[in-house]
């Protein structure tokens, strides 16, 4: 039960991982691979910050912050200096390996005996219950862990309304329409590299976010925790369009957010009947090359259906 | 309104693909007139619309919309004063948003975009009222992504965004030329109407002789980056498309004529 409990507990923070890949990638088609070094620099900023003793919520918002200054800058590498899309990420990502060393100051923070969001919200709930367990159709729960998994799908819940809200304002609007169509965007007035500037920036806040509120759930930052969270996110949006669509915002927002809960509970699953935790990156990369070609596959089996007919 | 002068443009300058789309051209629009704009593949006629556009900045002279030196304006600034419609009918809109969203879009065009709601119910009303205009039963589409239409709804709707805030020049670029037939007459309809109703200035490439000789009250004939013909007036209302068609083929006799003299130039003396 607590390893159910720990899978949707990380699925819905690394939902927040899943829509900043679907900004970057679904709304501008923007190939945006900093976030592999965004996700560590948000769980960076933070853990150093509750270290030295900030307060859990001004350490998660600052963590915001850095991942919205580190998308800006891969935004305006491709943007401004016209530098390749992917080139430009991969710049900022190995440049922010070396910021997240420099901000740690070493390769791990432990933050078990820290005051963090999660520990605020832990003792929040023992307040209301006297015991350390409480019974969950028939299980024994730990309040701690309850607790959590409530207050986290509710935070997401509410960065999903803001972000829908978002895009549906003047301002978002027109991003979405540049990544659509920027000719279109410029004809009407606005300027499209700053739209996806603006976009990667927002893109990257949510992703360190997302590493704000893992370092922050498992108790550590870590300098490498960042790396193939790409493709983790980019297979929790296959999921999530699988599941619901894509035509509308709303849809595909929700949708990144059940596929990457989705996708933590499948990866539960599989290590749970023996996976090797080390095998998973591969399984993943396949998972979403499979996801990428199905379209393709999908379109020719008529055409190979005509040639076996023919033979 | 419009005050083009010796504005030149080169493409690829110093390679083996240079194109000197713009060769010292000279032009200026009255508030007011409809301006048709023809011309023989690679005239440059596309390029002058986008050099007033601001698609790229021009390589020499000056550009002055309105009393505004633009000639440095890049081309989201310029998009304030201009409204227009492309070739391309899916160039104009984008196909993920809605009909609702694009038009609003295009209602706050050269203004700014903030952080209120993109379409207000007040919005939504006139949206409604504007796009049933259209009599192509869109208003009851309003949330439909705009992608699911045809290339003529698309452009029509382009229009419609183009010059919802009514610009200081409409810049049309063969707008019709993509279109089966009767969407184009449709847009052509449309696009008369709307420049009637407004009295907008207007720059109008089109590829048909037929809409040359009828539409708009000055017809400019260009040929290697400069303006050969310019018929105002009685003169442009006389013209038929016949003419035009002739005046191509003296054109084009002049230029075989050129490259066969240059030829038997070459024969007698390299």
């Amino acid at each position: 039960m607590s390893l159910l409990i720990g899978a949707l507990t990380i699925g819905f923070i690394l939902s927040l991982l899943a829509l900043g890949v679907y900004i970057s990638f679904r709304i501008f088609d923007f190939a945006d691979i900093t976030a592999e070094g965004s996700i560590t620099l948000g769980a960076a900023v933070t853990s150093i910050l509750l270290v030295s003793g900030w307060s859990p919520i001004a350490a998660t918002a600052l963590g915001f912050v850095a991942g919205m200054a580190a998308g800006s800058v891969t935004g305006i590498l491709a943007m401004q200096f016209q530098i390749n899309r992917l080139l430009s990420g991969i710049i900022t990502m190995t440049a922010l390996y070396s910021v997240n060393l420099r901000i740690m100051g070493r390769s791990n923070i432990p933050l078990l005996n820290e005051r963090t969001l999660m520990s605020q919200v832990e003792k929040l709930a023992q307040r209301r219950f006297s015991a350390p367990n409480v019974p969950l159709f028939g299980w024994e729960v730990g309040v701690r862990d309850l607790a959590i998994l409530l207050f986290v799908p509710a935070f997401i819940v509410a960065v999903c309304i803001l972000l829908f809200l978002f895009f549906r304002t003047s301002l978002g609007a027109a991003m979405r329409a540049t990544g659509d169509n920027a000719q279109m965007i410029r004809a009407l007035g606005a300027d499209d590299r700053n739209m996806v500037i603006l976009g990667l920036a927002l893109s990257n806040g949510l992703v360190a976010l997302s590493g704000s509120m893992l370092a922050q759930y498992q108790g550590f930052a870590d300098v490498q925790m960042g790396i193939g969270m790409v493709v983790w996110g980019l297979a929790s949006v296959i999921i999530g369009e699988a599941l619901v669509g894509t035509r509308q915002l709303g849809f595909a927002i929700t949708g990144a957010v059940m596929g990457s809960v989705l996708f933590r509970l499948l990866v539960a699953v599989a290590l749970r009947w023996g996976l090797n935790p080390n095998d998973l990156k591969l399984i993943t990369a396949a998972f979403v090359f499979a996801a990428l070609i199905l379209p393709l596959i999908l379109r020719k089996i008529p055409e190979w259906k005509r040639r076996l007919a023919r033979a | 309104m419009l005050e083009i002068e010796n504005v030149c443009k080169t493409f690829h300058q110093g390679t083996a693909h240079e194109v000197r789309a713009l060769q010292g051209l000279d032009l200026h629009i009255d508030r007011g007139s409809f301006t048709i704009v023809i011309g023989t593949n690679g005239s440059g006629k596309s390029t002058l619309l986008n050099a007033v556009a601001g698609t790229f900045l021009v390589d020499r002279g000056r550009l002055r919309i309105d009393g505004k030196d633009v000639t440095l304006w890049p081309e989201c600034r310029r998009a304030s004063l201009l409204g227009r419609v492309f070739q391309n009918p899916f160039s104009g809109t984008a196909p993920n948003l809605t009909i609702a969203e694009n038009l609003a879009l295009a209602s706050r065009r050269g203004g700014s975009r903030g952080l209120g709601p993109l379409v207000s119910s007040r919005l939504r009303r006139r949206l409604r009222d504007v796009v049933s205009e259209l009599k192509m039963g869109l208003e009851d589409r309003l949330d439909t992504p705009i992608g699911t239409l045809s290339g003529g709804q698309r452009q029509a709707l382009t229009l419609l965004m183009a010059t919802w805030q009514k610009p200081d020049l409409l810049l049309l670029d063969e707008h019709t030329a993509a279109l089966d037939p009767k969407s184009a007459e449709q847009v052509v309809a449309l696009s008369e109407q709307v420049i009637a109703r407004d009295r907008l200035t207007t720059l109008m490439v089109t590829h048909s002789m037929q809409q040359a000789a009828r539409l708009g009250d000055r017809l400019l004939m260009m040929h290697r980056g400069k303006i050969l013909l310019d018929l105002g007036g009685a003169q442009k209302k006389r013209v038929r498309p016949e003419e035009l068609v002739a005046r191509f083929e003296d054109v084009r006799r002049a230029d075989l004529l050129d490259e066969s003299a240059a030829e038997m130039l070459a024969r007698c003396y390299v």
